[in-house]
């Protein structure tokens, strides 16, 4: 079956599938870390950049990938899946995608290596980057770390889509076949959560019976543990992770100009550079201004976590009072403290989740201690306030009825059409004599004026 | 409440331009001030699978490809994000371009309707005295209509109805670029800039043009405006 494929064509081939992998979970991962992700463009090419793309490789990750895969490559019946999955503060769990990445047998014998391949799984790798975006656990995701977390677990073999619930949805990222079969990477997602999470002023309260029969305690098929996808300090083992070695993991970086049919001696594809120095992206002046501070090198010094801590910390701030504002409130029966279980607008737009009102900040000083983010979140006290926009003392209001009623406010009277022209006609009746009276009283308004200057 | 939507349509093979050329149609209703980032998302998402890193050739005939960044775009008004090739200079050209067709539209009248087009093509150089020939081997169509809400409810639906209506479309367009079909073979050093646009200092997109066209509220194309933005490195 593998004789028309040369050996160095081999070795090119799974060299890339590995990596393919690699960055593919790098990819899902990073999307789910809850923060807007920013890499550099470079004209020149480093040779560290695999399928020229500017893929960060976050080495806790690739340690987690390379464990799953133990040397092996994704095959037929062997897939390689990412779970993504919701944690409450209060340990419940839910898994919201699956992402897979699995190899069938139709080959495409004809297909060159070096060039076509690694430039189709560029592309699928860029469909990942666009996919990833737009399934509901994204902007979940983006909003995680008051009342849960998003976490990932890597495992190798058979694809296991029970913990999604009925009616999950399946979206076909991208196909790339070679000579070895085709890989098709797919993304299978839960449904209802999202539907929970966008209509708010739909939501009915039986939603809390349906959700209870997600928040199970399984255990997982595998024994591969979960991570989060936020680096808390706390719940890393403290454990320094190998960047990604390079010596010999190189990508090719070099295409013959010549069309594939044509062969071509000197200029072989797959011409390997010297080994890079970094950062080569110093020459570059690209100034993204909504970048998170990636500083463009993509192999992280030995204290990765440190650098996504910071950026996360301010994302997961303390966590006892959470956020009005945070639609997966009313998933969660749990009375905390002032807050009432009530759909509550969405005010700001996502990508401000950290954003606080004024009741966050009153809450803050009633005796939330300065947790680390590692920590669970300790039990939470009933706290009697008034909130800000409470109609009298009596009732007490909340911002949600609060902004309902301000968004639809009743007409204003002088704007109803038969008592505004009432009174229009009554004004233009009563100038005459208005204006006779000004008059007279000109000298004073003038001294007046004369106060004033 | 007019509902927005998108429906996306395969032009008839009749209606391409050329034989090889693939038409993919959108269709969009959206409220004015969503305009510019649903169009920016969606032609963000078709140039991000159509640019690749800059070009480098070498003296023995091969090359080496610069490497592409990538950054995550939050929409103001729509509950949308998207990502973006990282390259400013890519992203001036598209917002200047979607800028127009806005201001466009909305000095056509209250019914706002108009499309916008990217069309990806290649040079073919002709003997003195002809102009090159641009030959189009893809075409993306996006046809918008502008919808007027009420109240802010109705808005704050239209955000979110337009949000899940894009993830559909990026979805499709994804489909579309996985059907590994024609794309322009990759070109010798003297012939890049007949495929590729290297003006650009970070990235290389394919050669591309915009254009819009709007309707006026009595639907007719009598009194359309056309105007063409030309991306080509080549003054002709």
């Amino acid at each position: 079956m593998d004789t028309d494929l040369s050996s160095q064509d081999r070795k090119d081939l799974d060299k890339f599938i590995k990596f393919f992998a690699l960055k593919t979970v790098q990819v899902i991962v990073q999307a789910r870390l809850g923060e807007k992700i920013c890499t550099r463009s470079s004209s020149s090419p480093t040779g560290s950049d695999w399928f020229n793309l500017a893929i960060k490789d976050i080495p806790e990750v690739t340690h987690e990938a390379k464990k799953a895969l133990a040397g092996q490559l994704p095959a037929v019946g062997r897939s390689m899946c990412v779970e993504i999955s919701l944690k409450t503060s209060e340990g419940d769990s839910m898994e919201l995608e699956i992402w897979c990445l699995e190899m069938n047998e139709k080959c495409d014998k004809e297909i060159k290596v070096s060039y076509t391949v690694y430039n189709r799984l560029s592309l699928l790798l860029k469909s990942l980057l666009a996919i990833t975006r737009v399934t509901p656990a994204y902007r979940l995701s983006r909003k995680q770390g008051h009342e849960y977390v998003i976490l990932y677990r890597i495992y190798f073999g058979e694809v296991q889509l029970s913990g999604l619930g009925e009616g999950f949805q399946t979206v076909r990222v991208g196909t790339v076949g070679t000579p070895v079969g085709t890989i098709t990477l797919s993304c299978a997602y839960r449904i209802n959560l999202a539907f929970m999470s966008t209509r708010q002023f739909e939501r009915t309260p039986p939603i809390m019976g349906i959700i209870i029969d997600h928040f199970v305690d399984r255990p997982y098929p595998s024994s591969s543990p979960m991570h989060p996808c936020n680096y808390r300090a706390g719940e890393d083992n403290g454990a320094v992770y190998p960047s990604v070695e390079d010596s010999q993991e190189v990508c090719t970086t070099s295409f013959s100009t010549s069309p594939p049919s044509q062969l071509l001696g000197p200029g072989k594809e797959g011409g390997v550079p010297p080994v890079p120095s970094q950062p080569a992206h110093g020459t570059q002046a690209d100034q993204e201004r909504m970048c998170t501070p990636l500083d463009g090198v993509h192999y992280s010094a030995a204290t990765p976590s440190s650098s996504e801590d910071t950026e996360t910390v301010s994302n997961s701030s303390e966590g006892k009072s959470g956020s009005p504002h945070d639609l997966l409130e009313t998933i969660f029966i749990r009375k905390v403290g002032a807050f009432v279980n009530k759909p509550i607008n969405q005010v700001n737009p996502p990508d401000s989740p950290e954003t606080e009102s004024p009741l966050q900040g009153s809450l803050h000083s009633e005796g939330s201690s300065g947790s680390s983010t590692g920590n669970t979140h300790d039990d939470f006290v009933m706290i009697d306030f008034k909130p800000a926009f409470s109609k009298d003392d009596i009732l007490p209001m909340d911002l949600g009825t609060f902004y309902r009623e301000f968004q639809n406010p009743p007409q204003l009277s002088s704007l109803s059409i038969d008592i505004g022209a009432q009174s229009m006609a009554e004004d233009l009746d009563s100038l005459p004599e208005k204006l006779a009276v000004h008059e007279k009283n000109v000298k004073e308004f003038d001294a007046f004026v004369e106060t004033l200057q | 409440m007019v509902g927005p939507g998108w429906t996306r349509r395969r032009a008839p093979p009749g209606a391409a331009p050329t034989m090889n050329c693939r038409a993919e149609v959108l269709e969009v209703s959206v409220e004015g001030r969503q305009v510019e980032e649903a169009m920016l998302a969606v032609l963000h998402t078709v140039l991000l699978h159509r640019s690749t890193g800059k070009f480098h050739y070498k003296k023995e005939g091969t090359y080496s490809i610069g490497t592409v960044g990538t950054q995550d775009v939050d929409c103001d008004f729509i509950d949308f994000a998207y990502v973006r090739v990282s390259s400013e200079e890519l992203d001036r050209a598209l917002r200047k371009a979607v800028g127009e067709f806005k201001d466009a539209l909305r000095s056509s009248g209250s019914d706002g309707m108009g499309q916008i087009s990217l069309e990806f093509y290649q040079k073919k150089k002709s003997r003195w005295p002809f102009s090159d020939e641009c030959i189009p081997w893809e075409l993306w169509t996006i046809k918008v209509n502008v919808v007027n809400l009420a109240n802010e409810q109705e808005r704050q639906i239209c955000r979110e109805k337009v949000g899940e209506k894009l993830c559909e479309k990026i979805i499709n367009i994804v489909e579309v670029m996985n059907r590994h079909e024609y794309l322009p073979k990759m070109p010798t050093q003297s012939e890049v800039d007949n495929v590729f646009d290297t003006s650009l200092k970070d990235v290389q997109p394919y050669l591309y043009k915009i254009s819009y066209q709007i309707t006026d509220s009595l639907g007719t194309s009598v009194t359309t405006t056309m105007r063409r933005l030309i991306k080509d490195t080549l003054a002709l």
